[in-house]
């Protein structure tokens, strides 16, 4: 009896289509395949809107990547497992909700720590649905989006809410909004994340498991894997990193929203498909995610800074999605590295 | 004796004995009929708890309300019982919406309704052809492509409300018999009728067989991309025709339609018993899931449960429905032999 949870799995092994079974350069798609047009991008978009490629806008834009790139790190763990988390989004939401209101009363130490333990407590809730019952994490994760924003919309009554008590100097603001040798704390604070997790993932046991379930789950439950318990952490370090995205979120603007956290899923995920990590899972990193936000979160800025309605992102983004994996499929199908 | 997946399978029935042999029969009518037992409890409840849920105007309410997911279900269930997915079906809701209305005006009623199922059609088109000449996943290409959309309907419609005062448009959407809607009625025949081809034409056994073994189905013979493409084009006929509907009833459109639409018609697709990973699934049975839906909002508005209440009710009822939907699938196949 099968178990995987491979939802979205695409077609058994299928012949590559005959136009691309000629030459072997095609390998090299998948790693310069992308470059080339981001630095054709880079370049229109400096000459209409010089602004782009300065020290404060590229920090600017870093520091805006930084909450999505957080939990894209996180979620790249649960999608190498072969999974998918859409709650991270509502669990933003609630988290940045619970931290912003408990500082007002509690102070932020203690509302920090409430807001980490909701988070992962979501965690818990959406492992032990994945992992152990082995529901379908879509709709298994759809309905625990559902469940957290109706708690976050209950909690604050329907309105937003704002922190009224703390100083602006005090270590909570200085997550959000302070500068380590001249650079923005939460670029510093998702780099090392992002390293920490990298590490993680590749020199620890728990990585290799996670490669092996994601890989082939009937093979690691054989092998003596505890496959439910592996996709259970993956769902808590999910929960646990949006609790920390939202700190960072709330320090940044002092207040939050209902809604703070809507549509963070989506762009986490087109970050993550960017970045080169298989949805099919037993592949990915984490480096490679939080480079695919970035690179997300410069096609915006950019498109913003040249002037263009906001809506072009979309269908800029839409556009950069089915390059970049026709890209990466090229590569594949033509055997190089990708 | 050989080791069987049940040995170290994570989800080992713990379960007592009576429940299996209680089950039965019973059991494996729940089994595949599940969503209409739920619709009838859930009815019947409310049927005898609240006296305005009896009214012809409640229950005609209930059916319009549920025919927009419901649209977008019936033009799904083809699709994923070909092992695909479609998220883009609400944003391609919002887009004809937008367009319909916003060139009634100009171009009178029939031809705006045409471009704008034209122009879901294209879009599946261009889907399905990504998937299947390009190789690459549904998923992905159907998540940028949800993306990309909505930038298109943002395009066309800009920030604010379209509206129309075009009379056959307005007639058309608020035909109705007596206090039923003909939006519904349409609806079920769709309904009725993807059903029987899917069940009854070489068509609809084609697409099962898609799903249920590609390489099977290829070594058969089947042109795999012919169906798949045709699936992808009658989901995005289906949507366009949700966003046509849904305009047409309200005079109006904006490009926020449909937000969220494809998660909850992909959920009414599960619920309604079709596997994610394709081979099997009933469109009929989706229409009931939807309408299954709306019927607990419906329920709950009646109980005058606070409106963030309903959000976590509805998330909890997804995941109940799934954990029964699991039990229920273990327990048929552990019958058979796990």
């Amino acid at each position: 009896m099968t178990t995987t949870d491979r939802a979205m799995e695409p077609a058994q092994q299928v012949a590559p289509p005959r136009f691309l079974e000629r030459k072997n350069w095609r390998a090299y798609t998948g790693q310069i395949g992308l470059l080339v047009p981001i630095v054709i991008f880079v370049i229109a978009v400096q000459a209409v809107a010089p602004q782009f490629l300065t020290i404060s806008n590229i920090l600017q834009v870093l520091r805006q990547a930084a909450a999505p790139g957080i939990i894209a790190i996180a979620v790249t763990y649960v999608v190498i497992a072969g999974r998918f988390d859409l709650s991270v989004g509502s669990i933003l939401s609630l988290t940045s909700v619970l931290i912003v209101s408990y500082t007002n009363v509690y102070g932020p130490l203690t509302a920090v720590c409430i807001g980490l333990a909701a988070g992962v407590a979501v965690g818990v809730v959406n492992g032990f649905l994945v992992g152990y019952l082995n529901l379908n994490s879509v709709i298994g994760t759809l309905g625990t989006l559902s469940t957290v924003q109706g708690l976050t919309l209950i909690f604050t009554g329907g309105t937003n809410v704002a922190v009224k008590t703390v100083d602006a100097g005090g270590w909570f603001a200085f997550l959000g909004r302070g500068y380590i040798f001249g650079i923005p704390t939460p670029i510093i604070i998702f780099a090392l994340i992002t390293l920490v997790f990298e590490v993680l993932l590749k020199r620890t046991t728990f990585g290799r498991r996670l490669f092996a379930v994601g890989g082939n789950e009937t093979a690691s439950a054989f092998s003596g894997i505890r496959t439910g318990r592996v996709v259970f952490l993956t769902y808590v370090i999910s929960g646990l990193m949006a609790a920390c995205a939202a700190i960072i979120f709330s320090s940044r603007v002092m207040a939050a929203q209902n809604d703070g956290g809507s549509g963070y899923e989506l762009t986490v995920l087109a970050g993550i498909i960017l970045g080169g990590t298989s949805i099919l899972g037993g592949s990915g990193s984490t480096i490679r995610s939080a480079v695919g936000v970035i690179i997300l979160a410069f096609i915006q800025n950019g498109l913003l800074v040249a002037g263009l309605p906001y809506y072009a992102q979309w269908i800029v983004t839409w556009a950069v999605i089915i390059l970049a994996v026709s890209a990466d499929m090229i590569a594949r199908r033509a055997g190089g590295a990708s | 004796m050989t080791l069987q997946m049940s040995d170290i399978d994570p989800n080992r029935d713990r379960r007592p004995q009576i429940m299996e042999q209680a089950g039965g029969l019973l059991g494996n009518l729940i089994g595949r009929q599940q969503i209409w037992i739920m619709l009838a409890v859930i009815s019947a409840y409310l049927f005898i708890t609240e006296p305005t849920f009896r009214s012809i105007f409640n229950v005609c309410n209930i059916l319009l309300d549920c025919s927009y997911i419901a649209f977008l279900a019936i033009g799904l269930t083809p699709l994923i019982i070909s092992r695909n997915i479609d998220l883009a079906v609400g944003s391609i809701l919002a887009l004809s919406a937008c367009l319909v209305v916003g060139l009634a005006d100009t171009l009178g009623a029939m031809p705006a309704i045409a471009i704008a199922l034209l122009a879901g059609m294209s879009v599946g088109l261009l889907n399905g052809l990504i998937v299947e000449i390009l190789k690459l996943d549904s998923f992905i290409v159907t998540l940028a492509a949800m993306i990309g959309i909505r930038g298109l309907a943002f395009l066309f419609a800009g920030q604010d409300s379209l509206s129309t005062f075009n009379d056959s448009l307005m007639s058309l959407g608020l035909m109705s018999f007596g206090a039923l809607s003909v939006i519904p009625i349409v609806v079920i025949v769709l309904a009725v009728t993807t059903q029987w081809a899917l069940r009854r034409t070489v068509a609809g056994r084609n697409i099962h067989a898609i799903g249920g073994n590609r390489s099977a189905a290829v070594n058969a013979g089947i042109r795999i991309e012919r169906y798949v493409i045709g699936a992808f084009i009658f989901s995005g006929l289906m949507a366009s025709l949700a966003g046509v509907a849904m305009a047409a009833n309200l005079s109006a459109a904006n490009a926020n339609f449909g937000q969220s639409y494809e998660l909850w018609a992909i959920a009414a697709v599960v619920l309604g018993g079709t596997r994610l990973t394709g081979g099997s699934g009933s469109a009929i049975n989706s229409f009931a899931a939807a309408l299954m839906l709306s019927v607990l909002r419906n329920g709950m508005n009646l109980k005058h449960v606070e409106s963030f209440y309903v959000l976590v009710t509805m998330g909890l009822a997804l995941i109940l429905a799934l954990l029964i939907d699991k039990y229920l699938t273990y327990r048929r196949l552990k019958k058979s032999g796990g």
